[in-house]
């Protein structure tokens, strides 16, 4: 199964761990831990489910080309790792 | 007396002991923007907005005056089908005020320009359809942001009547407690824009309003060209020459003498720096036909000092003034701006300041 790792700056606002979900693209993959974790949802993704653009989401090393819809596809063992791009000061 | 501080690095209450002497109580969301705050006199809660940044807007709620806070859902707009890549999120939430009487009643106005209500104490959030789906909403558009947005709320004790600003969209008055809403602006102009645009309601950018709570039909306006009044509740406006410039961003009102207001003039939209880059604030005593230069104890010189349009605030009974600046400094006045203590310059740029309200 894919794992899914967030950036530990999450967790100065609220409870993320790393996990094995099932899933076929990003948003599949999403979508489960955000089943088990709603409260994240809106730190990842914005009213529409766009990607929030300084968050980046890479998959495998590779970062994701469909910010909008998340259709990226993800094999059985793919490392997914959702961090922030840098900014501000 | 309690003052809250929204910067953009967190969080403060500061409390005062004497003239002159207030002192940080308690802090929160160390690091992060606090773009607004509400410290409802209603039931005691206090709200705060954040803007993460990397992470979007937040909302919390404390039960305990600021001790600890809890989350909220952050007003968002609905998925949209269609056109995904245009389809509104919230940039901002840029101001929270209670709705009416009913504690946890709410309007928060945001960028892009959505009105947002709760009727639950921030549990849950409804898009002001009346007001989004307005005609004109489409020729709305940003001030010193990408978008639109919608930064003052004045709501009459019963919830009715609303007066809402938006930068750049003009005044919006509701009677029937946002259910329908009419555009009025008449006296208001803007130099900047095309001649024909000139007067055009949806572009006018009103960037801060404020009515005295005395005599409601009495309103403040500081706008992007310059400053306004109105004598009939914001049916129509009349443009007021502020000594030494009409320029500026906050905008406060007496809470019991519709005659007096104060302003923060600076130089120009161009240049937003205080004029000859001396700090001074704005006082009219007779309703705008006459303007005095008060700060006794502001910077005399070599200031960068920008007051944020919610960075002007007035205590309801006792006609304190505070005020708290871009450059991180906060100055309070106990004698309606005549003089000014300076009480930290050590804060980063300051986004709102508001008194707790008895």
């Amino acid at each position: 199964m894919p794992s899914v790792h967030f950036t530990p700056n999450l967790r100065r606002h609220l409870r993320v761990d790393s996990t094995e979900v099932e899933g076929h693209t990003v948003s599949d993959a999403l979508s489960r831990v955000f089943r088990d974790n709603p409260d994240l949802r809106s730190y990842v993704l914005d009213d529409q489910g766009r990607l929030r653009t300084h968050v980046v989401i890479y998959v495998d090393g590779r970062a994701v080309r469909d910010r909008t819809e998340l259709g990226d596809a993800v094999g059985e063992g793919a490392e997914i790792h959702v961090m922030q791009a840098l900014s501000g000061g | 007396m309690l003052l809250h501080l929204g910067t953009r690095k967190g969080y403060l209450a500061l409390r005062r002991f004497g003239t002159g002497d207030w002192r940080c109580e308690r802090t929160a969301f160390i690091g992060d923007p606090v773009s607004q705050l509400l410290p409802d006199p209603r039931d005691g809660r206090l709200y705060a907005a954040l803007n993460l940044g990397h992470f979007g807007v937040k909302l919390r709620v404390s039960e305990d005056r600021g001790a600890s806070f809890t989350e909220l859902p952050a007003p968002a707009y609905a998925k949209e089908e269609s056109s995904a890549e245009k389809a509104p999120s919230v940039d901002l939430l840029w101001c929270l005020e209670p709705a009416g009487p009913d504690p946890g009643s709410l309007w928060c106005g945001t960028i892009p320009g959505g009105l947002f209500r709760s009727d639950d104490g921030g549990r849950s959030w409804a898009l002001n359809e009346a007001l989004w789906n307005q005609p004109s909403r489409e020729r709305w558009f940003g001030g010193g942001y990408p978008h639109p947005g919608i930064h003052s709320v004045l709501v009459a004790p019963d919830g009715n009547r609303v007066v809402a600003g938006v930068s750049c969209g003009g005044v919006w008055i509701s009677e029937d407690a946002g259910e329908s809403w009419r555009v009025r602006t008449e006296g208001m102009f803007a130099e900047y824009m095309p001649p024909e645009m000139r007067e055009d309601p949806a572009i006018q950018d009103p960037h801060r309003l404020a009515w005295c709570d005395g005599d409601r039909r009495r309103i403040w306006c500081q706008h992007h060209n310059g400053f306004f009044r109105s004598d009939d509740g914001g049916e129509t406006w009349t443009s007021l020459e502020v000594p030494p410039s009409s320029f500026g961003f906050a905008v406060a009102a007496h809470p019991g003498d519709p005659q007096i207001a104060w302003s923060v003039p600076l130089v120009k939209d161009e240049c937003r720096v205080p004029v000859d880059r001396r700090m001074v604030v704005a006082r009219t005593r007779d309703g705008g036909a006459s303007w005095e230069s008060v700060g006794r104890g502001l910077p005399e010189g070599d200031s960068f000092a920008v007051v944020y349009r919610h960075g002007l605030d007035i205590h309801p009974d006792e006609a304190v003034l505070a005020m708290a600046t871009t450059t991180g400094a906060l100055w309070i006045s106990e004698d309606l701006g005549d003089s000014w203590d300076l009480v930290t310059s050590e804060l980063a740029p300051v986004y709102c300041v508001r008194f707790d309200r008895p």
